[in-house]
């Protein structure tokens, strides 16, 4: 039922997307390639968790992952950094491409990989170390500073691009642990942001957080394109329909509708999706 | 023997009422059951409360008297105190077959009792740390008082020798006066629980790293049972192993770079101590680091961190309050330790730097002063509670520090997990 | 403008090759580990397998009247001195008991002197030239070999290393665990019981709880104090006996039971307890026929690891007297007795090298027996393991 949905839509069209390409371009956004996925699968042990994924994520944008609860989101954004390495018994398959490059080749190097894709957590997770320990440490290690002077204006920097420079400043040697769950997840956004990334995958960043410190970082996700192509994962269709250029939904482990995000909340393009948006769908 | 068969009638007689009372109750309840009075409990349960009715007081009062003879030296004749019991025994079966009465709850009062006694089991543990301490000071009170405190933690000189000449009231020979100058001994016990730590603490320390952070499954579940068979052997064993085996090879391998070692040298049963100690080490920290939560990990591998730098910034910074709490019982432990050093360690006081050298430690001489052929009362032996109690307070501190520091490190990630 | 992956990678090198380290370094800290147990085992499998194991030699045993009045004189000249003196100590008695023995000779098997015991082991002996060609001869014959060793078993502590044993001491162990164990566990599953099921919360609970854990880090030899102090001194329990040894290592059990007792009433699931109230039990019937039941065998693995450890431990047993030498197998928990630790502690003391095989063997004995206590416990644990 629903292919035949899809086919008409597509006859009446004008003409069919390209494989991995949204259904409809959103004008305003850049079309720089980012990472470009073709025919992805993962299986944890046995079971299968993604399908056949194929999708063009553009360079300094917001692209949202939408969809029911296990239907994979996480699983793929975890293959974009390769933090699916650290769980026992996955296999994967396909094509994951960034910078020209396979990231799953023998050859890639997958500290550097996420070196260049940083990711920010469900959870707010900041290290058991001060607010400047936590933001100076990684940059540090990567080089990237040296003298005391630079690392100063790097940590002011982060934090002011992450928000949270003004409530902060006068108590940079406190523990991380000490700040608020808000305040505590845009310390992780800015650890992330400071070691300069291409890419900061997004999991659910504002599912443990009160509607303030949501929006404070819906805000933030708009600033911060300009500078780093974000891939988010929301649960909450007003945050993908206010914050990304693109949206993708998934639904158990395939990728069923890659769209400019107007399009897809105002006139999605398959019937699975309009059921989920609808909320017609659990 | 005199006091043996007196128990044994005792127990013979109060095991008798008991018969007696449980037969009683059950027919005195089953009785008044039988008119077909609803009563609150069942027969056995009235039958078992006069059984506690008779015996109960008759224990106590005999427990009393034995405890107040051997405490206070009172002279109750044994008979007297047998007899004094079995007949509040006897008071008490009446008292208890008077109780069985409907509106009596024989099952509430089982209960109060058996509350009170599991109760005073667990008050045993306490006497138990009382009793430690007790003895403990009073003897070492004792001890100090025929010598200076002071005398004691600063000096140093360690030489007993003389101290039953002086119990002889024959101390006006200077020379052969006895000296307690303990500096000697916990300076050899520091040396050897030093070597200890540099041995299980890196060792167990990075093997606890090993396998909860890169070990693969299989190789986890081999290595804990045989980490733990290490710490099942026991410590005579090490200190045979040590005085035996590792003695004479460091001899050897001294004596082959041109250093000369004494054969109770301190490095052996450091050493030994040391491998004895890494089982404990590994296990606790074992636990602290899985307890780091995996979002830690994450967090820093996904900032570009190798698994290296991730471990040795994030994990064990973050499990550090777990990993010190548990070098502090291994020091602890090192500290009290007894076999290892009383065979392979020396019994010369020795305060010297050199760990090839045999020196001696606090627990040495505690056996060397209570294995000798001393009067209890001379000050050698007395000194042994002087060193014990010096041992006790020094582990006590240990041990209650590494208690506060492992409820914070647990604390802070309960307060973490948002 | 960002660095490519290559660039990157370059950097990464140095910190890569740390980690690598990090990772090998601490992959030989767990092989240094296990290294060490190989060591061990080898160490102590080479120094005491020998101990089981007892040179024996064929001679002829005169049994006359002179025998009875010098035993020396029952074996020839020649072997005189490679036989075992203490064997022939007991011929007089022998040819007591069976009186037809008298006016006869035969050729026997008969226990070796220890020295001839190290020269057939090939280890160092104090036997001359002389003494080592009659050996040697026969041995050549047949008539001298090592044969396994009984008397090992069978008997008590001896100042002859040939005709020393464990036996004295594995009951001295028997019993002093048996009043380890009569003590510790009743009142051990009572405190647990009491401080889990029943207790209230409050100030007092609290310090017991504290108390207990602090209890376990205590060194052991500060109970020997207390042994020495108060069993002894205060009470007047008789030295050396299994009674206060026993009654020490109870008091050294205690914490080891209680902790793994409560652990396993809290691993009763609370419905249990509610179903069982909701029929009608009171508190102390829910746990009887409820609770410890099921908690069991939990009660169980922890009391085997708690008297494992009592076994072996040393420290506070010489500090109550317990190193006595104990040629005779004792009968009674009052009367002197030594445990196994304690006999390997003398032995490990004794200058005759020939005794180092001895303590080794004592060791492969207890070792024996401590790992099969502990297997028990791991197999009661995963047996009887239960998911809720
Ligand atoms: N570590 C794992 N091992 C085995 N299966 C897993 C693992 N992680 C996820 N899965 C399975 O893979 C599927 C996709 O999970 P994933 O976490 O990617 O879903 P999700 O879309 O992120 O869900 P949610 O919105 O609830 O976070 C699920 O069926 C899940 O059970
Ligand atoms: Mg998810």
């Amino acid at each position: 039922m629903m292919d035949m949905k899809v086919a008409n839509l597509g006859a009446a069209s004008m003409s069919m997307p390209a494989i991995g390409e949204p259904v409809t371009r959103n004008e305003e956004a850049n079309h720089e390639l980012s990472i470009r996925v073709r025919d992805l699968n993962l299986w944890y042990g046995q079971t299968q968790a993604l399908q056949n994924i194929n999708i063009d994520v553009y360079q300094k944008n917001v692209t949202a992952l939408i969809g029911p609860s296990g239907c994979g989101k996480s699983t793929f954004l975890r293959c974009l950094n390769r933090m699916n390495d650290l769980i026992r018994g996955v296999r994967i398959e396909g094509l994951v491409e960034m910078d020209g490059r396979d990231v799953n080749e023998v050859r890639m190097d997958e500290v550097a990989l996420r070196r260049r894709v940083g990711m920010v957590f469900q959870k707010p997770n900041p290290f058991p170390k001060s607010i400047y320990e936590n933001i100076a440490y990684a940059p540090r290690m990567h080089d990237l500073v040296s003298r005391k002077a630079d690392q100063d204006e790097l940590v002011e920097r982060a934090l002011q691009d992450a928000g949270l420079w003004n409530e902060v400043k006068d108590k940079l040697h406190q523990p991380g642990t000490s700040l608020s769950g808000g305040q505590q997840q845009r310390l992780c956004i800015a650890r992330a942001i400071a070691v300069q990334p291409d890419v900061i995958l997004m999991d659910e960043p504002t599912s443990a957080l009160d509607p303030i410190s949501t929006a404070t970082i819906e805000d933030l996700m708009d600033k911060l394109k300009k500078q780093f192509t974000i891939i988010t994962v929301t649960h909450n269709m007003q945050q993908a329909a206010r914050v990304a250029d693109y949206t993708a939904f998934f639904h158990l482990g395939e990728l069923i509708e890659y769209n400019d995000t107007k399009t897809m909340f105002s006139n999605p393009h398959t019937k699975k999706a309009e059921d989920y948006i609808t909320g017609r769908y659990g | 023997m005199q006091t043996n068969q007196l128990l044994l009638l005792f127990s013979g007689v109060l095991l008798l009422l008991g018969l007696i009372a449980f037969f009683m109750g059950r027919a005195k309840a089953a009785r008044v059951r039988s008119t077909g009075t609803s009563m609150y409990a069942q027969p056995d349960q009235y039958a078992w409360f006069t059984v506690l009715a008779t015996a109960g007081p008759a224990v106590l009062v005999g427990a009393l008297g034995s405890f107040v003879m051997l405490l206070l030296g009172a002279e109750i004749p044994t008979l007297y105190l047998l007899a004094g019991s079995l007949v509040v025994s006897c008071v008490g079966l009446m008292i208890g077959m008077n109780r069985v009465r409907p509106d009596f709850h024989a099952r509430q009062a089982i209960e109060r009792v058996i509350r009170f006694i599991l109760a005073g089991a667990a008050l045993i543990s306490i006497f138990t740390t009382f009793g430690i301490l007790f003895s403990i000071i009073s003897e070492a009170v004792r001890f100090f008082q025929m010598h200076s405190f002071w005398g004691f933690i600063t000096g140093t000189t360690w030489n007993p020798g003389a101290s039953f000449l002086e119990a002889a009231g024959r101390a006006d020979d200077a020379a052969s006066a006895a000296q307690f100058g303990s500096v000697p001994l916990f300076a050899g016990t520091f040396m050897i629980t030093l070597i200890a730590m540099l041995v299980a603490i890196p060792v167990g320390l990075m093997s606890a790293i090993y396998m909860s952070e890169f070990a693969p499954a299989k190789v986890r579940t081999l290595a804990k049972p045989v980490l733990e068979v290490l710490a099942g052997i026991p410590t005579v064993v090490y200190g045979f192993f040590a005085a035996i085996t590792v003695a004479p090879v460091i001899v050897t391998i001294a004596g082959a770079l041109g250093l000369e070692a004494s054969f109770n040298n301190a490095l052996a049963p450091g050493i030994v101590m040391g491998i004895m100690i890494i089982p404990f080490i590994s296990s606790l920290s074992d636990d602290v680091i899985n307890a780091v939560p995996d979002s830690m990990r994450q967090g820093a591998l996904a900032l570009g961190m190798t698994r290296g730098e991730t471990i040795k910034h994030v994990v064990v910074p973050a499990a550090l309050p777990g990993i010190i709490s548990a070098s502090l019982l291994a020091v602890s432990r090192a500290l009290g330790e007894t076999m290892i050093v009383v065979m392979a360690a020396g019994m010369r006081p020795n305060l010297t730097a050199n760990p090839l050298e045999d020196m001696t430690t606090v627990t040495v001489r505690i056996v060397a002063a209570l294995t000798g052929d001393q009067e209890f009362e001379s000050a050698e032996t007395l000194s042994a509670f002087a060193l014990g109690l010096v041992l006790f307070v020094v582990t006590l501190t240990l041990n209650l520090v590494s208690v506060i520091m492992i409820r914070r490190f647990r604390e802070k990630y309960r307060v973490n997990n948002l | 403008m960002s660095q490519s992956f290559d660039e990157i990678s370059a950097q990464l090198k140095r910190r890569h090759r740390k980690s690598a380290r990090l990772k090998w370094l601490s992959m030989g800290a767990l092989g240094l580990a296990g290294l060490f147990l190989v060591i061990f085992f080898a160490d102590m499998l080479g120094k005491g397998l020998p101990a089981f194991q007892q040179a024996q030699i064929r001679v002829e045993v005169t049994y006359s009247e002179q025998s009875q009045q010098l035993p020396l004189a029952a074996v020839n000249e020649d072997v005189r001195e490679l036989v075992s003196r203490g064997w022939l100590r007991t011929l007089p008695m022998m040819m007591r008991d069976n009186p037809q023995l008298l006016g006869t000779s035969r050729q026997e098997w008969v226990l070796a002197d220890g020295q001839v015991d190290q020269y057939l082991k090939g280890h160092y002996t104090r036997l001359d030239d002389d003494e080592k060609e009659i050996v040697d001869a026969l041995a050549e014959q047949g008539r001298a070999e090592l044969q396994f060793n009984t008397t090992f078993f069978s008997r008590g502590d001896s100042k002859m290393p040939e005709l020393a044993g464990i036996m004295s001491a594995a009951m001295g162990t028997v019993m002093t665990l048996l009043v380890t164990l009569a003590v510790s566990f009743p009142i051990g599953v009572m405190t647990a019981v009491y401080l889990e099921e029943f207790a209230p919360d409050n100030r007092l609970t609290q310090i017991i709880e504290i108390n207990i854990n602090n209890l376990a880090a205590i060194p052991s030899i500060l109970f020997g104090l207390l042994g020495l102090a108060i069993f002894i001194n205060f009470f007047g329990v008789p030295r050396s006996s299994p009674l206060v040894g026993g009654l020490t290592l109870a008091l050294m059990t205690l914490p080891v039971i209680i902790i793994a007792t409560r652990t396993a009433l809290r691993s009763v699931p609370d419905n249990i307890r509610h179903a069982a109230f909701g029929v009608g039990c009171s508190r102390w019937q829910v746990v009887r026929d409820h609770v410890l039941p099921l908690a069991l065998p939990g009660i169980m693995t922890g009391s085997i690891i708690g008297l494992a450890q009592a076994m072996g431990e040393t420290a506070p047993l010489i500090i109550v007297g317990m190193v006595a030498f104990i040629p005779d197998i004792s009968a009674s928990v009052t009367d002197a007795a030594t445990v196994l630790p304690a006999q390997i502690f003398t032995w490990a003391g004794e200058p005759d090298r020939a005794f180092v095989e001895k303590t080794a063997g004592g060791i492969l004995v207890l070792l024996t027996i401590l790992i099969a206590m502990n297997a028990t416990a791991v197999v009661l644990r995963k047996k009887f393991e239960r998911r809720w």
